[in-house]
């Protein structure tokens, strides 16, 4: 029993029932043209009133009043599918998707932590009644076998030495080999698969397609064939629509923290991180408002996240009251935890200098927190930076100030010169050309002062920095 | 009134308790690296999980000179030090020039409104070994607030005041004043020990 099927017969009708607060009530989804609606599928209730699948909606709506009719959305199933793929993928690594209306997945290396097929089976068949979808379960050894024994039976799980015999009971129209050749078999007079097995192998290769025999052979062999495998989606997109406008920020607080612990969840499931999420605000006669959170580096914990994205939404102003709220997120980039030593003997509240830094960032501003980087230039303005690679070497210079005035300004009264003078002319190929004589005077209160005058103009000090 | 003790008979007795005899425990985990200032400070240097206010009259007079070696040994064991709201732009090859390793040195730029909700979340969250801040309209409330947020983040916290703030009595667990003229510190107060009576003259 290494591979695992899970066959949703009823997954179109089970993923509206499982949203609609009335799942017991009839229901059906109709589709096809306007002119002929037909049912496409209907709920327990609703086929005990006697609607039935492929029935046109005039006919259903004379046999009972009381049903409630849904458009059949094929991208809410394709929708539901992937939603169960991306649980069966905390089971397993190898989910397909590639057999039709169905999911399978490989148990048999998950053995040591879920248990044996009993433990597995029960526990997956209760998860998936609890997510509101009914299915069959079925444990063969490769998946196509699965396959076919879950369209025959509701609970089953076979090992290797039995999967002949029981395979040898499925008949052969739901055996899913190709239509035409059901046909020719049936004509022949076989019945079940038992007897398309016991046909020598060079009449089956002549008389029909190659498919029919590599479907034979898939069904009977030990090992899997290879199926393309499920890959979780790279975006995370959560939705949560309001019964009513909200007007104010406090009550959007809560279907925010929803949606950000969705996310981390998210997250955890494949070990990554996020470091850019849009949330959408949906507005009645507007149009959305999008607030965009950015982080320095990828985060996925859930209070953080939340706490992030609260304090900008706090300085926002939405123009109308919300409809409904979206949160995206396209670039889920590996997530590395920040390592503590085991012996720190930090405070109890203590909060990693990343988390500290976004919450910094977040209420004053993306660009409030810098870095200092040395930068190899001789005019003092563009000696520093706030990001950057530092040069491998660190420049020789004279004595230095600590403080730069972000504009020199005019030095007036008398200045006593101490220390060398040193000349700084630079620039001129890029436009902003100085040539200065710099001194480190001393002003009458006792402030050391970095001051310069043009060569032109020696009789006018300008105060640059202090060295503090 | 006028019997007479013998000193050596009161002290042997208990009853006259000995400021000064308590104060020999000299951790000095945060030495200022002025000689001079260390061995007047009852700690042996700047107090442990505390703010330290430094006041000086006017900017320029050497208020970073004292706080330079204790930065540059904090970076360059790899921890971190912030500045909030710093009143001029940093200098990088100054502070490279003092010894501090520019890695570990960040800067938050921030309203006066902010800064001190920025100080606070730094000193408070044991993420920084040092702050430095400059609090421009900071009363008492706020500075205990700094002073509390300090304890608990287990942090080195600096204040630069101008020096008309001495008279205002203050929370923070260091209180000293600089001056130009002659070149001195004069500490106003000091936990755990009696402030000293003497300025003390700053070598540099």
């Amino acid at each position: 029993m290494r591979w695992a099927c899970v066959l949703l017969p009823h997954l179109a009708i089970d993923a509206v029932l499982r949203q609609h607060p009335a799942p017991d009530a009839a229901h059906a989804l109709i589709a096809g043209p306007a002119q002929r609606r037909v049912l496409h599928a209907v709920s327990p209730a609703a086929r005990h009133e006697g609607l039935q699948r492929g029935m046109p909606l005039a006919t259903a709506q004379m046999m009972s009043k009381a049903f409630h009719v849904h458009a059949y959305d094929p991208g809410q199933e394709a929708a539901a599918r992937t939603m169960l793929a991306m649980w069966a993928y905390g089971f397993s690594s190898q989910v397909s998707l590639a057999l039709p209306h169905a999911i399978v997945l490989e148990v048999a290396h998950s053995r040591a932590l879920f248990g044996d097929w009993a433990a597995i089976s029960r526990r997956l068949s209760s998860e998936l009644d609890e997510l509101g979808f009914r299915h069959r379960l079925v444990g063969a050894p490769n998946p196509h076998a699965a396959w076919v024994l879950a369209r025959q039976h509701r609970q089953l799980g076979v090992d290797g030495g039995h999967l002949v015999q029981a395979l040898g009971q499925v008949s052969i129209e739901r055996s899913g080999l190709p239509t035409e050749a059901v046909t020719t078999l049936g004509r022949s007079g076989m019945r079940t698969l038992r007897q398309v097995f016991d046909l020598p192998r060079e009449s089956v290769a002549r008389r029909f397609p190659p498919q029919v025999l590599a479907h034979l052979d898939a069904l009977c062999s030990q090992d899997a064939a290879p199926l393309p495998l499920f890959a979780p989606p790279d975006r995370f997109e959560a939705r949560i629509e309001f019964e009513y406008e909200v007007e104010s920020s406090q009550a959007l607080l809560f279907p925010l923290r929803r949606l950000t612990a969705d996310l981390a969840t998210f997250l955890a499931c494949r070990d990554g991180g996020v470091q850019r999420f849009t949330l959408l605000f949906e507005h009645e006669r507007h149009p959305a408002s999008t607030l965009t959170v950015g982080l320095l580096a990828p985060e996925r914990d859930a209070a953080m996240l939340f706490e992030l994205a609260r304090s900008r939404l706090d300085q926002l102003r939405l123009p109308a009251g919300t409809r409904g709220m979206q949160l995206r997120a396209e670039e889920l980039p590996p997530f590395v935890p920040a390592a503590r030593d085991l012996f720190d003997t930090r405070p109890q509240q203590a909060l990693p200098w990343t988390q500290l830094r976004e919450r910094l960032r977040a209420r004053l501003g993306d660009t409030a927190v810098g870095d200092v980087v040395l930068h190899a230039d001789h005019r003092p303005e563009r000696a520093t930076r706030a990001t950057g690679i530092p040069p491998k070497q660190v420049p020789v210079l004279a004595r230095r100030p600590a403080w730069l005035l972000y504009q020199p300004i005019p030095l007036h009264g008398e200045v006593e010169i101490i220390g060398l003078p040193e000349r700084i002319e630079s620039g001129w190929w890029d436009g902003s050309d100085v040539l200065r004589d710099y001194a480190i005077v001393r002003t009458r209160e006792g402030q050391e002062a970095w001051a310069f005058r043009s060569p032109k103009v020696p009789g006018q000090w300008w105060l640059q920095g202090w060295f503090a | 009134m006028g019997a007479v003790v013998a000193l050596d008979q009161l002290l042997d007795a208990r009853t006259v308790w000995r400021g000064s005899a308590a104060l020999v425990a000299a951790s000095a985990r945060h030495a200022t690296g002025h000689a001079g200032l260390d061995a007047r400070l009852p700690q042996g240097g700047w107090p442990d999980n505390a703010l330290t206010e430094i006041l000086l009259p006017r900017d320029g007079v050497g208020e970073l000179a004292l706080v330079f070696p204790t930065l540059a040994r904090l970076t360059r064991a790899g921890q971190r030090v912030v500045l909030i709201a710093p009143p001029y732009g940093v200098h990088a090859p100054g502070w490279a020039h003092a010894g501090v390793a520019l890695a570990q040195l960040q800067v938050v730029h921030a309203e006066p409104r902010d800064a001190l909700w920025a100080t606070e979340q730094c000193l408070r969250s044991a993420a920084c070994a040092a702050v430095l801040c400059w609090p421009l309209k900071a009363d008492d409330r706020a500075l205990r607030r700094l002073q509390v947020a300090a304890e608990t983040g287990q942090c080195l916290g600096f204040a630069f005041r101008d020096a008309k703030h001495a008279c205002n009595p203050s929370p923070a667990a260091l209180r000293i004043q600089l001056d130009t003229q002659p070149r001195q510190v004069r500490v106003l107060k000091c936990r755990g020990g009696l402030a000293p009576a003497q300025p003390i003259a700053l070598v540099s």
